[in-house]
């Protein structure tokens, strides 16, 4: 038996790295795992639908994690990608014999744990399996609080379901034990990089992509005049924000842990102050998600200008962090 | 946020499952935090599945008045919609949109059959039948 230790985390893909680091011996926590990675992000993408509505995603693309610290920490971490299901099972079989523990991208609506609610068509979900046992795989998906298990059919049509973002049966372990991490090289490289990305001068990336959103709450009125409609986007923001597993305020709050942590380990005040300031950041965004969605049960109040503004104060009060932090 | 303000709801879109909020203590520090659902992510989340609950329930009333065929039904109650077939089949909407026509829906070749029940998860059987619905109908 291995020594594998499930841990229960915010987020799928951080979550897994974390523990599939820890398992092979370098601990490192979730939000270390966002931040060496510079995974955060705000981005707003209206050419891709989900359900007929635009992306709006708080972190960097499905994988940026994975390879992010494949970079940063130099991992020997092997991807690999099926065509034939059955052979994509008989690899992951063969990891598992090997003592291995194997990270696989996945849909969300065809494991059979997920509470109902939850099952949407998402496909870039990220678990952990660590052992097979008759016919059944022990699965450690870092979303919940305790180990689950998935029988070979159900897994392989979650690894192997079409459409959007389609995971193809991706798997991904690590070979040979990694290095040591070397933070007080790592952590400023990858501050910097999320840094220039959060206020990167394209329209719809970072802080110019929140307030691009801001202004489109302004003029919502002129371009969705269908309320049914206006509503269906305002949750929709929210749902990307909260419940897609971000730790709290897409992500913000986990990032205010990584600065703490990375203030201590440096010993370095401004990233103490950082981390403050990102918390307040974080308590912004929760304000927004809070004052939204009271617009959307209570109608009389609703007042898409007064969103706009609290985004608009979101994005003001994130780029003042992401500026301080330029300075490392 | 603080840990003593971290919302514990109980939400129902949870499902008796606790998420993890990253949360300070009286100290300032961070740590990882238990949390039974939030109200305010509830509501939106409860909109999105009810909306997609909405699309299943209109599309079975057009297969009972032989509107429609079984197939729009099975795509909303499989919680997708026409672009997510078209992606998860491979076939173009406009196909995807003749199937819903009963004559057309007789038709289909075995081989497309069999696209539609891999990708919503269903025997050939229960893609032809019309399903009965049960309590959520209301």
């Amino acid at each position: 038996m291995n020594k594998f230790q499930h841990q229960h985390t915010a987020h799928c893909e951080t979550g897994v790295m974390s523990s599939m680091l820890d398992y092979h011996g370098v601990q490192i926590s979730e939000p270390m795992a966002l931040g060496l990675s510079s995974s955060i992000a705000f981005a707003y993408l209206p050419f891709i639908k989900l359900n007929g509505l635009p992306l709006i995603a708080y972190r960097m693309p499905p994988r940026s994690v994975i390879k992010g610290l494949k970079k940063r920490l130099k991992l020997n971490l092997d991807y690999e990608r099926f065509t034939d299901p059955k052979k994509g099972m008989i690899a992951l079989d063969k990891q598992l014999d090997a003592g291995n523990i194997v990270g696989l991208q996945t849909s969300v609506y065809w494991l059979p744990y997920f509470p109902d609610d939850m099952r949407f068509h998402f496909n870039a979900h990220n678990l952990l399996v660590y052992a097979k046992k008759n016919n059944t795989y022990l699965i450690s998906d870092p979303v919940f609080e305790k180990p689950v298990s998935c029988s070979t059919d159900e897994l392989q049509k979650a690894r192997f379901s079409r459409g959007a973002l389609a995971p193809k049966g991706m798997m991904y372990f690590i070979d040979k034990p990694p290095k040591p991490v070397n933070y007080t090289k790592l952590i400023p490289l990858s501050i910097k990089s999320s840094a220039r990305s959060l206020t990167a001068p394209i329209p719809i990336i970072g802080i110019r992509g929140i307030r691009f959103l801001a202004n489109k709450l302004a003029r919502l009125d002129r371009t969705m005049p269908d309320k049914k409609q206006q509503i269906l986007f305002l949750g929709h923001i929210i749902r990307m924000q909260e419940e897609i597993g971000t730790g709290g305020a897409g992500f913000r709050y986990m990032y205010a842990s990584f600065l703490q942590e990375s203030a201590t380990l440096m010993n370095n005040k401004l990233l103490e102050d950082a981390s403050n300031m990102m918390t307040d950041v974080g308590d912004h965004w929760r304000n927004f998600a809070l004052h939204t969605v009271k617009m959307c049960k209570n109608r009389s109040h609703y007042d898409l200008r007064e969103l706009s503004k609290l985004l608009h104060k979101c994005a003001s009060e994130e780029l003042k962090v992401w500026k301080l932090l330029k300075k490392i | 946020m603080k840990k003593e303000d971290v919302p514990q709801d109980n939400s129902r879109s949870y499902g008796g499952h606790k998420k993890i909020i990253y949360a300070t203590t009286s100290s300032g520090k961070y740590e990882k935090t238990n949390s039974s659902g939030w109200e305010a992510e509830e509501f939106v989340t409860l909109m999105a599945v009810n909306e997609l609950e909405t699309q299943a329930r209109a599309a079975y009333k057009h297969l009972q008045n032989g509107e429609t065929s079984p197939l729009e039904y099975h795509m909303y109650n499989s919680r997708m919609d026409l672009l997510g077939l078209s992606q998860a089949t491979g076939l173009f909407q406009w196909q995807i949109k003749r199937h819903f026509n009963l004559i057309n829906f007789t038709n289909i070749s075995p081989k497309t059959i069999s696209l539609y029940t891999q990708a919503l998860g269903i025997t050939k059987m229960e893609l032809q039948t019309t399903p009965t619905r049960g309590s959520s109908d209301e």
